[in-house]
Parts: C-alpha cells; structure tokens; sequence
C-alpha cells in the first residue's frame, strides 16, 4: 500500500516518456495502404504540360507538398536537393496554393530538386490528399499506393529512420 | 549589455539555490545552527537578484531591443507598452523566468513568516524550495534562456501572439503560477515534515495558512483564465476541458482536497499520511501541467512551442523531485499513525468522504486529459477526448461532494448526531428540493442537470445560513457586533462555499438556458436572440497600434427601448497577419449579451455575426471572487497568529532557559 503512489507515478512517467518520442499532431493518414488519389495539374512554368500520379506508375516516387510562402519547406528544400542529386527516388514537388506564382522564380533561384513540379492552386488537390499544413510529403510505391506519410520538416535523421526502411521493403 | 547582466543575475541566483538547497539540509540533518541560518539570507538574496533578472529582461522588452531572440520573437515596436511589458511572460523563456520568480518571492516569504519555526524545519522548508529553485533555474539557463542574443539583431519583432494582446493576459499568468508555484510551499513542508521524522500535527498547522493563499491565488488564476477565453477566443464558452485548462484545474482540485484534510489533520491528528501525500500530489500535479504544456506531449490550442529536450529535462527533473518524495513517503508512512479515532457520522468522515470525492473526480480528469498520450503510447491510434466525456463523468462524480458541503460544516468533530442534523436541516432539504424541481419549470421546461444544479446551490447555500444562525444562537450583542465577533475562519469557508452555491446556480443556468445564433446580417438588418433585437449599423474601418479593425456597430434593444450599442471587432494584425475576432459584451447580474463578427460575405458590408445570449455566465466570476476572498479570510485567521505568538514565547523561554 505504501508503495502504490510511487508505483502509480512510475507507470506515469513511462508513458510520458514514451509520449516525448510520439507526436499527438500527427494524424494518420486514411490513404496509407490505399491508391494516392487521382489528379491532373498543370505544371508550374509550362501551363500546356500536366502531371497525373499514374505518370509514375512503375516507379516508387515521392510526392512533396510545399509552398514558396512556407518557411520549413525552404529549410527542407536543401535536403531534397541532395537527394535528388543521389538520384535514390524521384520527388514530385506539389505546389500548394501559390496564390502569388512565386515558385517558378523561387526554384530558378535556389536549384530545382523536383521532376515535376504540378500547381495546386486553390489547394483542391491538398484537399483530397487531406493535407494540413505544408510541408507534408507521402512516398507512393509502384503500384501507386501510399506507402507512408509524413508531415513536417524532411531532415537526414526523419529520411534514415523513417523514409529508408520503408524503401528497403518496397524493393527501391 | 543590460540582458547580459540579466543572464548573470540568473546565474548567480542558481549558485545561491544550490547554497540554499545543500547547506541547510545538510545543516538540519546534522543538528549545524550555523548552517541551517543560511537558508534565510539565500532565500532572499535569491528573490533580489532574480527580481533584477526579470527586471532586465522587462526592460529589454521594453526598450525593444531585437538584438535579444525572445524579444524579436515575441514583441514588436507598434506594441502598446502594456502589452510590451506583458509579452515578457508571453513566451515559454520569460513565462520560466515567471515561473522562478514567483518561487523565489514565496520563499522570501517564507523565510520572513517563519520566525516562529523551529530552526531545523523552516532551514527544511527553505532547503527544499532551494532544490526546486535549483531544478527550474538550470532549466532556464540550459534549455530555454530568455536572455538569448540574435545576431545579427531583427529590424523589427515578429509580434506578440495576438491572442495574448488583452489584459485578461496581463494577470492570468501571474496569479495561475502564484498558485501552483505557492503549492510548492505546502509540498516543502510536507517533505521537512518527511525529512525530519516528525510528523506531528504542527506540520499541517503551519501549512494550513500557505495553502489556502495559495489555493486563492490558484482559484483566481483558473478563473481569469477561463473569463480570457470567454472573451478573446470569440466562442461564447468559458470552460473547453482543453488539455491546458485541465492542467490548472486538477491541482486545484487536489488543492482543495487538501485544504480540507489539512483541517482535520490539524484539528483532530487524524489523515497524516494522506494529507502528507496530498501534500505531494498537489505540487506533482503542479509540475505535470508545467510538464504538459511545455513538452508537446499532448496537443492543445493553448501550449507553448515545443521541444523534445526540453519534455526530457522536465521529466526527468519531474521523476527525480516527485520520485524522491514518494520513496521517502513510502519508508515514512508506516510512522504516521492516525491521532484519534471518529465516529462514522462526524466531521472527520465527511471530510474524508469530500477527499475521496475529490480525488476520484480528479482521477476522472487526469484519465481523460492523459487518455490520448495512453493510447498513443500503446499504439492503438490516435483519438482525441472531448467535452462529452468531462461533461457525462465530471459532473455525476462532483455533485455528491457538493451535497457534503452542505453537511459538513454543521457536522461535529468525533462524533456527530445524524437525527440532529436531519431536524435541523429538513427545511433546507426541502427548500433545495422544491427549487430544483419547479424553477427549471419555469424557465423553459423540465431539465434534470439544471434541477441538480439547483438543488445543490440552494442547498449550499441555505447550509451557509444554517452556520450562521447555529453560531449567533449563542453570541451575545447586536447582530452586527454578534457578525463581527465570529472568526476570520469561520467566515472565509463559510464565504468560499457561498462562492461555491453561486458558481453552482450559475454553471446551472448558462450551460442549459444560454442561446446562440449565427446570422448573416445586411447594414440595416435586425436578428432576435433571448428576448433582445439586434440591428446591424454596418461596419466601420478603425486602426489600432499594430492591427486593422473592421469594427462592427450593433443597437440591442428589448421590447422597443434601447439597451447597448455594441462594437464587436474583427481584427487582422499588421506583423503576424493573424485575424482575431475581439467580441463585444453588455454585462449584468442576470445575463450577459455577447456579439462577435465572423467574415464579411460581400462588399456591400453584410456580415457573418454571432450572437450569444448568456445568462447568469457572471456569476460564475463572482463566485471565484466570493473563493478568493473567503480563502484570504481563512488563511488571515487570527488563531494562525496566536499560535505564532504563543511559539515565539515558547522559543524565548526556551533560550532564557539555556542561556541561565
């Protein structure tokens, strides 16, 4: 009996710290294990030309949702760059209500790390995608089904434990 | 320069914490008066040079110096000084320093009350506040510094949330930690109490006056913070069981537990161990809402950016601190035997039955606030608990408690006669009784939540009058003087469970008769709400400091006569682009007329406007008046003084008598 609140407070604490590695945040998203949903965009720079999800059929490929106005995304931006010079995946770069048109300026100045870079620009596509808050970026496999989802900042340590194992299962 | 001497300041206060934590405890284990009479002047000398930190770091803010990062990130120069000097605890950095501040104030209070004290238990009491000192000051200086250069220096702040520009601001936070931080004070007796061994009644008698300051302190923190959201947030409620609220609410739970087993442990000996461990409770529940709102464990609309390393200091001070005290608990309490025993109706039992209550209705918040970071933890997904469940446990589980407080303070000590009570009380009951069930009939049809609660307000209530007439019965005089001679004491519980009733009746009232409605409003339109009609005047372009205001004019009237013209904003903040509803209100006793814009539809000025009807919502402020000041009315109570007086002599006696 004298032992139960510290007993009680132990089993409290580990759920805490468990809680500290854990982001409430972070929802889950519904189309994991399912088809990415269909769309077709224009690109940014060249309005003639479109982009659709089953272009990459065959290819395990990332969509990147960002926005010139988003802060984190431009800190990630360096990242991407390095991983679209390893050449590991392709990144789709969606570009989320860019009511201003800045991104084609933006990529010009600062390097281009996309294969396509598609334009959302009423965000109707972020909302089938069910895309809070920029950036977020799913990884779709061949089949075009979406794998894992992310949201926030891509950084090195995000990418080695979250992004390289799922890619080592799907075989890319 | 000046937040570099700032920052030193600091560091020198967290030397002194150290000196004050180590020599004391050390000192009063080892019988050393020398050092045990460090504990004072560390105590003190510790307030100074922190009240120097925040007062740097207030004139950085000031000044608006955007060479310091906490200053850029949470100020800007368009500012209005009030708020300039507010936004100093507006961030997670400067609300730390708060934080220590106010520490540092309590035990410099304590180091000046305690002259009474045995010298081992307040160097104890002072040591322990040293250690805590010591936790939250390397917490600052490590993780989070307030006094943190940006270089290059920004040309201009990013803004005060816009949320925090309101003067609710100004005064919540310093009265919230004032509370939590005070229970720091009751945790450090308990734990001298634990240290030492001795664990007499004289412990609970000295803390009793720190905790119910503290608990007033707290009470009147819950309840700014909750009229802050009535206002600011623009949605008409004042309670949303949102994470961060709760973090407030169940110390104050706790604290309320605990006053009143305090009580019995001081008046009948009995409940030591549980009042110790209350004791603990509280400060733990202290530290996990600071815990809480800063780790980023849970999420809420109202917490602090976050960070990983600073969860992990905060849990691993949190485990130490509360860990330590538990082990100590649990090799001590066996020591602790209960003084006296009492009969089964009694004070002593239903102060007990109020404990048990309290703590499981605590129980039931901690579970539901905590229940999403469970089922994450356990990888079963992600959910989120809401008002619903709060709504449909919180209630049934508190309103017993309620009923008790109408009994308990007519209840003897020991042993009390039920059939007295029930003579006594049987007009009450049916008073409380009657209300309940025909004024919801009156109103607008028969609703059981609004009958319990008033039931249980006019029952309160009628058991404060009870108390009063049982105890003029005997005293002699006019009624006044009869009034005037009754303690201190028995005036501030006696006022608090009367703030308690009107809390009840008002809760009552406003969660089942307000009304609401959205109405899309052309210049010149009228909408009805609760009896009021209200035309839309249009908007108006108006400019503040540091944001643009469509402010919107509304004319209330009620059955032709004008009421209130109300000027609800609708404000887009220059830096930060944040939009903020500001509502307007016309207050009185009985109801509340509240209008806020939402969006603007066309160009030709017609409005999205939300109108909210709030009855008897003010009570729910004067009951938190009505708990402060009877709390400051207990802990004023002339026997605390008494007993110092008669402990001072006793002291002297005793150095008369060694010193011949």
């Amino acid at each position: 009996m004298k032992w139960l609140p510290l007993v009680l407070f132990l089993a409290l604490v580990g759920f805490f710290a468990k809680g500290l590695f854990l982001d409430p945040r972070e929802v889950p998203s519904p189309f994991i294990g399912r088809t990415a949903p269909a769309f077709t965009l224009p690109l940014v720079g060249d309005a003639n030309a479109s982009f659709s999800p089953a272009d990459m059929k065959g290819k395990v490929w990332i969509l990147n949702v960002w926005a010139p106005w988003c802060v984190t995304c431009r800190q990630e931006h360096g990242f991407l760059m390095q991983l679209a010079q390893t050449g590991v995946i392709p990144i789709v770069g969606l570009n989320w209500k860019d009511k201003e048109r800045k991104a084609e300026a933006l990529l010009a100045r600062t390097g281009n790390p996309y294969v396509a870079v598609p334009e959302d620009l009423d965000g109707r596509v972020g909302i089938d995608y069910g895309v809070t808050a920029v950036p977020e970026t799913y990884l779709i496999d061949k089949q075009g089904i979406v794998r894992l989802k992310h949201t926030g900042l891509i950084d090195p340590g995000v990418w080695k434990s979250k992004f390289e194992p799922k890619l080592k299962a799907l075989g890319a | 320069m000046i937040p570099e001497i700032g920052n030193f300041a600091v560091i020198l206060a967290l030397l002194l914490a150290l000196t004050q934590a180590v020599l004391p405890l050390y000192g009063a284990q080892r019988g050393n008066l020398t050092l045990m009479a460090v504990a004072r002047p560390a105590a003190q000398g510790q307030f100074v040079l922190i009240a120097f930190a925040f007062g740097c770091l207030a004139y950085s803010f000031l000044a608006s110096d955007f060479s310091v990062q906490n200053v850029a990130k949470n100020s800007s120069s368009q500012m209005a000084w009030f708020y300039k000097f507010t936004a100093t605890w507006g961030s997670h950095e400067g609300s730390m320093l708060m934080w220590v501040l106010i520490l540092a104030f309590w035990s410099a209070a304590v180091s000046v009350f305690s002259r009474h004290l045995p010298e081992d238990m307040a160097a104890r009491v002072l040591g322990v506040l040293g250690l805590i000192s010591v936790g939250f000051l390397s917490f600052m200086l490590f993780t989070s510094n307030p006094f943190e250069r940006l270089l290059p220096a920004a040309l201009e702040g990013s803004d005060l949330n816009p949320l925090l520009q309101d003067w609710g601001m100004i005064i919540h936070p310093p009265m919230l930690y004032m509370g939590y931080v005070g229970f720091a004070v009751a945790y450090a007796f308990a734990m001298a109490a634990l240290l030492s061994g001795k664990m007499d009644v004289a412990w609970a008698r000295w803390s009793r006056p720190w905790t119910t300051v503290a608990w007033a302190f707290l009470t009147c923190g819950v309840a700014l913070g909750s009229w802050w959201a009535y206002r600011e947030l623009g949605w008409g409620g004042w309670w949303f069981w949102d994470p961060v609220e709760n973090a407030s609410f169940m110390p104050w739970l706790a604290g309320t537990a605990l006053m009143h087993s305090l009580a019995a442990t001081e008046k009948r000996g009995v409940f030591k161990a549980w009042t110790v461990l209350l004791a603990l409770t509280v400060f733990s529940l202290s530290l996990l809402g600071t815990f809480l709102v800063r780790s980023g464990v849970l999420s809420s609309v109202h917490s602090f950016a976050t960070d990983p390393g600073r969860g992990a200091y905060l849990l691993g001070f949190f485990l130490v601190v509360i860990g330590g005290s538990l082990v100590l608990y649990a090799w001590r309490a066996p020591k602790m035997i209960s003084g006296s025993s009492f009969g089964w109706y009694s004070r002593e039992s239903l102060l007990l039955a109020n404990n048990v209550i309290l703590i499981a209705a605590l129980a039931s918040v901690l579970l539901g606030t905590l229940y999403p970071l469970f089922i994450d933890a356990m990888g079963l997904g992600k959910l989120s608990v809401g008002p619903p469940y709060f709504n449909a446990v919180f209630v049934p589980l508190i309103a017993p408690a309620l009923f008790l407080m109408g009994v308990g303070p007519l209840a003897r000590w020991k042993e009390a006669s039920l059939p007295d009570i029930v003579t006594r009380m049987k007009w009450a009951l049916g008073v409380a009784l009657a209300t309940g069930l025909l004024l919801p009939l009156t109103l607008n049809g028969f609703n059981v939540w609004a009958s319990l609660g008033f039931f249980l307000a006019v029952w309160i209530a009628l058991a404060v009058l009870a108390a009063f007439i049982d105890r003029l019965k005997h005293a002699q005089g006019g009624l006044l003087q009869k009034l005037a001679g009754l303690p201190s004491g028995f005036w501030g519980m006696q006022l608090a469970h009367l703030g308690m009733a009107i809390g009840v009746a008002g809760i009552a009232v406003v969660a089942n008769y307000s009304s609401e409605r959205d109405v899309r409003m052309e210049v010149g339109s009228y909408a009805k709400l609760g009896g009021y009609t209200f035309t839309f005047r249009g908007t108006t372009e108006h400019d503040g400091p540091n944001y643009r205001a469509a402010r919107g004019t509304l004319e209330v009237s009620q059955d032709g006569k004008p009421v209130a013209t109300l000027q609800p904003e609708k404000r887009v903040y220059n830096i930060s682009g944040m939009a903020m509803t500001e509502a307007s209100v016309h207050a009185n006793i009985f109801r509340d007329i509240y209008v806020s814009m939402g969006d603007q539809l066309d160009d030709k000025g017609t409005w999205i406007v939300r109108l909210y009807h709030k009855p008897f919502i003010n009570w729910l402020w004067l009951a938190a008046l009505f708990m402060v000041v009877g709390g400051i009315m207990a802990a004023s109570d002339k026997r605390y003084r008494i007993a110092l007086r008669r402990s001072d002599a006793a002291k002297n006696l005793a150095t008369q008598g060694s010193a011949s």
